[in-house]
């Protein structure tokens, strides 16, 4: 009975210190955390018009597009995400006279990476359009572009977003590797903590909670989209 | 208005149109039939260069729309089309799938292209659809509204590429009248169609089209109660 009551006490103390250090640790991973949104912002920003540019390229007639489209896509895919982050960080200053910093050179790989998956999904969503849709815009008088803009891609766009969505919420998580090249960015900010306290079973509970909440923030933000855009 | 010199088409190596020639006067109604396969459907499409030609000449009013110095998206201005599938725009309103092409295109206001877009609704019988979204008209009424949104550029030739085919029989009316009102009204058609009735009534001139030729040509009464050519004969002997 006496020696229950203690282990209780006990258990009770570890709880509340681990809280503690959850805490404590707060401030230095909200840090992190800010950065890996910002790296993450930045990054599928530039993904997006890559995804859009090449994904056009992909689907006119014009062969030379068409094989830079593919051959980009061929690559990124084709090699792991690691692999070209090191690539850009350290392979490409070895050789060349290009040095980049680190967020640069990650904020690219991210970028170059999301892109490729993305060329995909705009590819995909601009041909599941009836191509009758093309022809009436061109008919009306309207060129290329303009029927892209105005016809096709509000209906390509609307029918892609819960797959550009999954791939946001991909490189997100991606961006973790980015502490290989030294970012402090929310998975480095934790290790650089539980290599003081030597407590990583809280800190990196903590990391998997703020990563949680970016990218289920993201996820409630695609279903309001959806939905506002299922009006039209 | 519309002159028509050797035009030859082939995909790869089937060629589906093998040199024809057609004049079209203003305000004439040309429907053109024949078995499917007979190539008509792309003659049509052709005339807009929705098909590229692989030969001839295609004049619009006197510009040759083959001619790659000629502004293609300037000319099709001038030349309505109507699909077989309607393929009006789903994310836009009724309304707005008729004022987007003259708003932006012809410079017209919102509020003028708004006016010219009622004034088509209520040519065609949809007044009241003018805010609903094409999923929720019944085919005839689709097609009616894509006819409408081909008018809004007030262009003077109206090519139709079998506007009935995809229609549920009792929705083929409607749509005809619309068409009827139009050739009324002076406009030069040019119409690929099975509705032999239709073409009977409204056409100046009746196209029979075959294997990627014209075989006979005419007008209505006399290529379908008097053909000359042995396929018109068996067509419109398993047609009518």
């Amino acid at each position: 009975m006496i020696t229950n009551t203690a282990t209780n006490h006990i258990k009770e103390e570890t709880v509340i210190e681990s809280l503690q250090i959850m805490i404590d640790a707060l401030p230095v991973l909200l840090q992190g955390m800010w950065l890996t949104v910002l790296i993450t912002v930045i990054s599928l920003a530039i993904a997006l018009v890559i995804g859009l540019v090449l994904g056009i390229f992909s689907i006119t007639q014009n062969k030379i597009l068409r094989g830079i489209s593919t051959l980009y896509v061929d690559a990124i895919r084709g090699t792991p995400i690691l692999v070209q982050i090191l690539f850009i960080y350290f392979g490409l200053p070895a050789a060349t006279d290009l040095s980049l910093n680190a967020f640069t050179a990650g904020i690219i790989a991210i970028s170059i990476n999301a892109g490729a998956y993305l060329v995909e999904i705009f590819r995909a969503g601009i041909n599941s359009i009836d191509k009758g849709q093309m022809e009436a815009g061109r008919t009306l008088g309207f060129s290329y572009s303009e029927t892209m803009r105005l016809i096709i891609l509000p209906q390509a766009v609307k029918r892609m977003i819960p797959a550009i969505v999954n791939q946001f919420i991909v490189s997100i998580k991606d961006t973790s590797i980015l502490s290989v090249i030294g970012i402090a960015e929310l998975t480095m900010s934790g290790q650089s903590i539980y290599a003081n306290n030597f407590r990583a079973f809280e800190i990196l509970f903590m990391v998997g909670v703020l990563y949680f909440i970016i990218v289920y923030s993201l996820t409630l933000f695609a279903r309001w989209l959806e939905r506002r855009l299922d009006v039209a | 208005m519309i002159k028509i010199e050797n035009l030859k088409k082939s995909f790869g190596e089937l060629e589906v149109l093998k040199d024809m020639n057609v004049e079209v006067k203003p305000q004439e109604v040309v429907c053109v039939i024949g078995p499917s396969g007979s190539g008509k459907s792309t003659f049509l499409r052709c005339i807009n260069r929705l098909e590229e030609p692989t030969g001839g000449s295609i004049y619009i009013e006197g510009n040759d729309i083959t001619d790659p110095g000629n502004n293609i998206n300037e000319m099709r201005k001038n030349l309505g089309m109507v699909f077989q599938q309607f393929n009006l725009f789903p994310h836009m309103t009724v309304l707005q799938n008729i004022t987007t092409a003259p708003k932006r295109l012809n410079g017209k206001s919102q509020t003028e292209a708004d006016k010219l877009g009622k004034q088509l609704l209520d040519k065609v019988g949809l007044a009241d659809k003018a805010d609903v979204y094409p999923d929720n008209l019944s085919g005839g009424q689709k097609q009616r509204a894509a006819i409408a949104r081909a008018l809004a550029m007030e262009p003077s030739i109206m090519l139709f590429d079998e506007p009935t085919s995809a229609l549920d029989p009792e929705m083929v009316g409607d749509v005809l009248e619309v068409m009827k009102s139009l050739a009324k009204e002076g406009m030069t058609m040019i119409i690929v169609t099975h509705e032999m009735g239709f073409a009977r009534e409204v056409a100046d001139r009746v196209i029979f089209m075959d294997g990627g030729y014209i075989v006979e040509e005419g007008n209505p009464q006399d290529l379908f109660d008097n053909p000359q050519e042995k396929r018109t004969q068996d067509f419109l002997s398993k047609v009518l």
